[in-house]
């Protein structure tokens, strides 16, 4: 995948302009907001279930060897595979040849981010297999040739009269207008596609210590239909998403379908275990892990492990007020909203990423959402604190921060520098005491009045029997 | 015929995390592929990662009691009777439910819900189910479902109240492919199977003989929100799931 | 009863050069809660600027600036709850090499409150006599609403203020697009934020905003009035003072319909 976040800044004004993209953001935020919040009141246990799910994985990210290697150990009891990625080049290098093995012509997909992240989709295609994206939302931006804008919600960005016409595009049949004729419409074209796919590849939202089992949830179906009917299904996973014990599972599945699309329940929670099994009349004849590292054991050992405790459920972006502005595509790279912008420096490098951890106003509700409670607001000021001693950013800024942090340590010179303000500033605002344009400012001022002061501070005017 | 995989250029310049932690092994950018290599270099990051060597056996013990007797966590609260909770949280998610007395109504609740809907009578049931006795003109199938399945009949192990979800296992007797092929879903639950919670479920396969290949969750038909956040029935699983409560 | 306690008032940067209006008001209303009120006139700023732009040295000479002038009073009272947020919470975070300091962060931190929550929950104060003629609508800031739990305590000590209708907005929790060094460095996508925003406050048919937090406050008022809308702003201590009579935020003419 292009890696475009260098761009953030003119990316974002141009989505500021986009009438669709606002519509369309406009809509989710209210639909994904209120019904997260509604299903959230129902449940009284969520605050518990959320200090649980970040304890569980905080304990699995202080013992992830021994459960990786206990998970691999129930994979292979299963009859399964499981394989070790340390870069996504490797992954995709795995995964190809899983498919050279099994001579395999068409894969099929279910929504994965890992396999977002690792550009798994070009790797196959350059391989020259034919790679088709099963869920509605992949299936559509496949088509348009487009990243995902969302996690959980790839197309969220599409209105319906741009899918009507993608798919007249590319189905060569008559225009579909409703949203029930485009839903059969793809549902007829990929019928096919499972049927003759070869290899079916899946993520995997858990993978489970106990039993070797992984777990798919989806709304669709299409994740099953992908690993139940091809000859050999693959998972791919990231290292951190193991689980103890299937009792463990049930905690991130409550928190999941509530926190993503605000259900109670996603409509199928699937566990697989192995290929099919001696008698069994379907399943998949290999079963296939791999397990991606790439980056994320260094993670651990880094102040940004709490970001591992992620379980990619799009709440943070959902209720972004900068991710509701410019949308995901803006983010330039796999993962959008606050997670991304806590993951894009980490994978992309701080200097490319700059804007990412400032295009943010810290108004932390991303973290009082987050499932597992991670403190995004304070991974991206330790992001800012690590650009910040690097010197990285404009040049001006840096250096007004450090005039600014001068004056602000010396009581006098401060006094000073306010009253020049507030002089100069109740001057500019003339009689309707607002300044419509300031040099330095113009941030401010080219979209917003400033109220001028009244012409003295607090301070000089406090009664001296209150001075201290 | 397929050409190699084409990879981009290697990329040499250190990543963020090597800038920030230069002591740090390097991500490798070359392919490891060898077998066995890059598991244990990934084993051993996490351990040097988490500053410290490979676990003692006593808190390698630990662990493993802790992966065979997880602690208990919180469950939701259910306020009601488990089949009255299982009933209004599967059809608040479009599936229909109807209960019948015995399993031996299953036959005429099926050829009645066939002849609603106008379906075809040619199903496929799962085997345990393929003994009672149906009337013509249904004809039956066993086996995994075939490409224009249009209905299955498939026997749940479990229901679990909490989610409002019927839990179905893979076995050569229950095949998979019904449950996400044909266009309408036919589910019978016994009664005395729902369960209150997942845990509760997990218990239950434990105690009988393990985790099937596929567990299958199934919480109403097929749905996407995917188009403009409207929620449209029948993805690509079944368009109706319909469920025979039985007892 | 027991001894007034002594509170020491931060003066906020913002509300020191351009609401001097909102100093009196905290003044009053504290005395008014039974508090021997001081201002230490070597204050300068709590360092919240050099904290969210990742300058962690230049936070921690503020931070001690602000730790020394306050130590000695039973209270630190600021009328914001984004800086009062950075001196319960963010203070002590900073000295994990330094226990000293860190001990006395925290000890500060302990005992650092923002005004409106203070006056309700510590100091139990009620009104009465206080009139304001105008339908309102609060808007949340967020560092106090997520870190200091400010939700319920603006809303009931403006229930007591006689005239004053509350309207809810939809969403008030969702940030207003100030963000500090934010609204400056990202200046299209905080104009759309706080466009959201005065849609949402339109929708309510409030004639005035309140809220918590000066930066939030100017943002709006700005905005308001550069698109020539029709808005009252004010902090809601200035209100609960009796003290919200002169023009709000937006400039002279703000709220009386005509374009700026
Ligand atoms: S950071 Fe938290 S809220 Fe965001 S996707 Fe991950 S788990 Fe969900």
């Amino acid at each position: 995948m292009r890696f475009e976040t260098p761009r953030f800044k003119q990316a974002a004004v141009v989505a500021l302009h986009d009438e669709r993209l606002r519509t369309a953001l406009a809509r989710s935020r209210v639909g994904f907001i209120g019904h997260r919040e509604a299903a959230v009141e129902a449940l009284p246990e969520f605050e518990q279930l959320r200090d649980t799910a970040a304890q569980i994985k905080d304990h699995v990210l202080d013992h992830l060897d021994y459960y990786l290697q206990r998970y691999e150990q129930a994979v292979v009891a299963a009859g399964g595979k499981v394989h070790w990625a340390h870069s996504d080049e490797e992954a995709q290098r795995i995964i190809v040849d899983i498919c050279r093995a099994a001579d395999a012509k068409v894969i099929t997909k279910g929504k994965s981010m890992v396999s977002e992240e690792i550009g798994l989709n070009d790797a196959l295609i350059a391989a020259g297999y034919e790679v088709v994206e099963t869920d509605l939302g992949e299936y559509i931006i496949q088509l348009a040739k487009e990243p995902p804008s969302h996690i959980v919600g790839p197309a969220l960005h599409k209105t319906r009269e741009q899918v009507t016409a993608l798919f007249a595009e590319h189905h060569g049949r008559a225009r579909k207008e409703t949203v029930a004729e485009l839903v059969t419409e793809a549902r007829e074209m990929l019928r096919d596609k499972f049927f003759r796919a070869d290899v079916g590849i899946t993520g995997g939202n858990f993978l489970i210590a106990e039993t070797g089992t992984s777990v798919i949830v989806t709304n669709e179906g299409n994740g099953d239909l992908t690993q139940t009917l091809p000859r050999v299904h693959i998972v791919t996973s990231g290292i951190e998403r193991v689980l103890p014990s299937l009792d463990d599972l049930p905690v991130f599945l409550r928190l999941l379908a509530r926190s993503a699309t605000g259900q109670d329940t996603e409509t199928y929670t699937t566990l697989s275990t192995g290929p099919r099994r001696a008698g069994d009349p379907d399943g998949p004849e290999e079963y296939h892990v791999v397990l991606v590292d790439n980056g994320r054991s260094q993670m651990l050992g880094s102040r940004f492990r709490k970001m591992l405790r992620c379980i990619r459920c799009g709440a943070c972006m959902n209720h972004c007020p900068v991710y509701g502005s410019v949308g995901g595509h803006a983010y330039g790279w796999v993962y959008p909203g606050p997670m991304g912008a806590v993951l894009t420096p980490i994978y992309q490098g701080l200097k490319d990423s700059y804007d990412l951890p400032n295009a943010c106003t810290l108004n932390g509700r991303c973290q009082s959402v987050c499932p597992v409670k991670i403190p995004l607001p304070e991974m991206l000021r330790e992001l800012r604190h690590l650009q910040h001693v690097e010197r990285m950013g404009p040049r001006l800024q840096r250096h007004a921060l450090a005039v600014w942090r001068f004056v602000a340590s010396q009581p006098w010179l401060y006094r000073i520098a306010e009253k020049l303000a507030t002089t100069t500033l109740a001057r500019l605002g003339g009689p309707k005491r607002r300044v419509h344009k300031l040099p330095f400012a113009e941030g401010w001022t080219q979209s917003r009045d400033l109220p001028a002061p009244a012409g003295s501070t607090f301070l000089s005017q406090v009664p001296r029997s209150k001075r201290a | 015929m397929s050409k190699p995989p084409q990879f981009g250029p290697v990329d040499d310049r250190p990543t963020f995390l090597e800038r920030l932690f230069p002591w740090k092994q390097r991500v490798s950018k070359k392919p490891l592929y060898q077998l066995g290599v890059s598991r244990d270099l990934i084993l051993d990051n996490i351990a040097t990662e988490l500053s410290r060597g490979p676990l003692q056996p006593a808190a390698r013990a630990a662990l493993a009691e802790r992966v065979s007797h997880a602690p208990r966590h919180p469950r939701p609260a259910l306020n009601g009777e488990l089949a009255e909770l299982f009933i209004q949280r599967i059809t608040r998610r479009a599936a229909t439910v109807q209960t019948l007395t015995d399993l031996s109504d299953v036959p005429a609740a099926v050829a009645q819900h066939l002849q609603t809907h106008c379906l075809p009578t040619h199903i496929a049931v799962s085997d345990p189910l393929a003994a009672l006795f149906w009337p013509s003109p249904i004809q039956l199938h066993t086996g995994a479902a075939r490409r224009n399945e249009a209905v299955a009949v498939s026997l749940a192990r479990l229901g679990v109240a909490e989610t409002g979800s019927v839990l179905l296992g893979a076995g050569p007797d229950t095949p998979t492919t019904h449950n996400f092929v044909p266009d309408d879903h036919i589910v019978v639950l016994h009664r005395q199977d729902i369960v209150p919670h997942l845990e509760d479920a997990w218990a239950s396969l434990r105690n009988h003989g393990g985790m099937p290949r596929a567990v299958n969750l199934i919480a109403g038909p097929s749905r996407t929100g995917d188009i403009e956040q409207t929620i449209q029935l029948g993805a690509h699983g079944p368009r109706r799931l319909h469920v025979l409560l039985v007892g | 009863m027991t001894e007034a306690p002594r509170v020491g008032l931060f003066a906020t940067c913002l509300m020191n050069v351009f609401r001097p209006n909102l100093g009196h008001a905290t003044l009053h209303l504290l005395e008014l809660a039974g508090c021997v009120v001081e201002v230490p006139t070597a204050q300068t700023c709590c360092g919240q600027p050099a904290y969210n732009s990742g300058d962690f040295d230049g936070t921690r000479v503020l931070a001690k600036q602000v730790i020394r002038q306050f130590e000695r009073y039973d209270y630190v009272v600021g009328p914001s709850g984004s800086c009062m947020a950075t001196i319960r919470k963010d203070y002590p975070r900073l000295f994990d090499d330094e226990p000293d300091w860190r001990r006395r962060a925290e000890a500060l931190a302990a005992k650092a409150h923002e005004l409106i929550s203070f006056l309700l929950d510590v100091r139990g104060l009620k009104l009465d006599d206080v009139a304001f003629d105008g339908t309102a609508t609060y808007h949340d800031s967020c560092s106090g609403l997520r870190e200091l739990g400010v939700k319920q305590q603006p809303r009931e000590l403006l229930a007591m203020v006689r005239g004053l209708q509350l309207k809810e907005m939809r969403d008030p929790e969702v940030c207003c697009g100030f963000g500090g060094t934010f609204c400056v460095k990202y200046p299209e996508i905080s104009t759309r934020i706080v466009d959201d925003k005065l849609a949402d406050i339109a929708s309510t048919g409030a004639d005035t905003v309140l809220g918590g937090d000066l930066g939030c406050l100017m943002n709006i008022a700005g905005r308001a009035a550069r698109e020539g809308k029709a808005l009252r702003v004010f902090h809601a201590a200035e209100v609960l003072a009796g003290m919200a009579d002169g023009p709000g935020l937006g400039g002279e003419d703000a709220g009386k319909g005509k374009a700026g």
